[in-house]
């Protein structure tokens, strides 16, 4: 990959927004929350984002958040990602590696579909606030 | 014990994260067998009794984890830097912030690898809240030849948004990606 500038970034930015603005995503968003604390680093989190960001590219998703968070307290399953889809029930993923990561943007978030075996239950009590 | 070293600035980064740090200075060098990491942030602070129990592996204030005691990561970066020959400072004032001054020793065997930086500096970016972050990555070569980039995250923020928009996210890791690719080429 060549070094970007940030005057090229401006203007792929600016592509892709007027591509956003043409399909009218306004409030029907998707968030994909991804544990990100030293436990879920340690089990592999970082591929698990990776893969959900390539997926989501490859499908031409544009209205997915994604966001890190800290541990969500549950360590024995990590990596832990939340999905919120509007319309579906929030759902928290364990022991998502890349492929899971895949399966969860292309069945849950594309056809509402969840993964199975890997729901988990809600966070540790001390994480929700 | 983290796998690479960038996993373990991570940790010390999201302290600075929730300490309520507005501006974190992150510097990179790398120099011979020699890697310098000085982290600088304006957030709590701590006083000299809370620094000294930040190096238990299992002290924390129990606000953010109530009945866990998961330590803030700072035994970590202690016990890689005894058992690789590296060094560490750790300057902090209540209500001022904290400075980290760390040298890796790259020639010892036991020094965890370097691992991810352009990963490090995207999750860097992308905590949620208002805060400026300040990235100098450089590379002093044989001869004193330097290889070096900057990022500010108000001026990445001003081009793509809010970074956890996914096509946001995207690019942003591909600007990071081709930036350290070509710093290593160099």
């Amino acid at each position: 990959m060549a070094k970007m500038t940030l005057e090229e970034l401006r203007k792929l930015r600016s592509s892709q927004k007027s591509e956003m603005e043409r399909r009218d995503v306004e409030g029907k968003e998707i968030h994909i929350i991804v544990g990100m604390g030293t436990c879920g680093i340690a089990a592999g989190a970082k591929m698990a984002l990776d893969s959900f960001l390539d997926t989501i590219k490859s499908n031409n998703l544009t209205d997915v958040v994604v966001k890190q968070t800290g541990c969500m307290g549950l360590c024995y399953s990590e990596p832990t990602v939340e999905v919120k889809v509007p319309g579906m029930p929030d759902i928290i993923y364990g022991n998502v590696d890349a492929a899971v990561a895949k399966e969860i943007v292309e069945k849950h978030i594309m056809h509402k579909k969840m993964v199975e075996n890997h729901i988990q239950d809600k966070p540790a009590g001390d994480i929700i606030k | 014990m983290h796998y690479s070293l960038s996993d373990m600035i991570l940790d010390l980064f999201q302290n600075s994260i929730e300490a309520g740090a507005q501006r974190i200075h992150l510097d990179i060098v790398r120099e011979a067998e020699e890697l310098k990491v000085c982290l600088k942030d304006d957030g709590c602070g701590m006083t000299e009794g809370e620094l000294e129990k930040s190096k238990d592996p299992f002290h924390s204030d129990g606000i953010k984890h109530k009945h866990r005691k998961v330590g803030l990561g700072i035994p970590f970066l202690i016990q890689t830097v005894e058992q690789a020959e590296g060094s560490f400072e750790i300057q902090s004032e209540k209500g001022k912030g904290t400075l980290f001054s760390i040298r890796f020793n790259l020639g010892n065997i036991d020094t965890p690898p370097e691992g991810d930086w352009a990963g490090l500096f995207f999750q860097a970016l992308c905590f949620d809240g208002e805060y400026e972050l300040i990235i100098n990555r450089k590379i002093i070569g044989e001869e004193g030849k330097v290889g070096e980039y900057l990022l500010q995250r108000s001026e990445l923020q001003d081009i793509l948004g809010n970074f956890n928009e996914s096509g946001a996210m995207i690019l942003l890791r591909d600007y990071l990606k081709s930036q350290e690719e070509e710093l290593l080429d160099q």
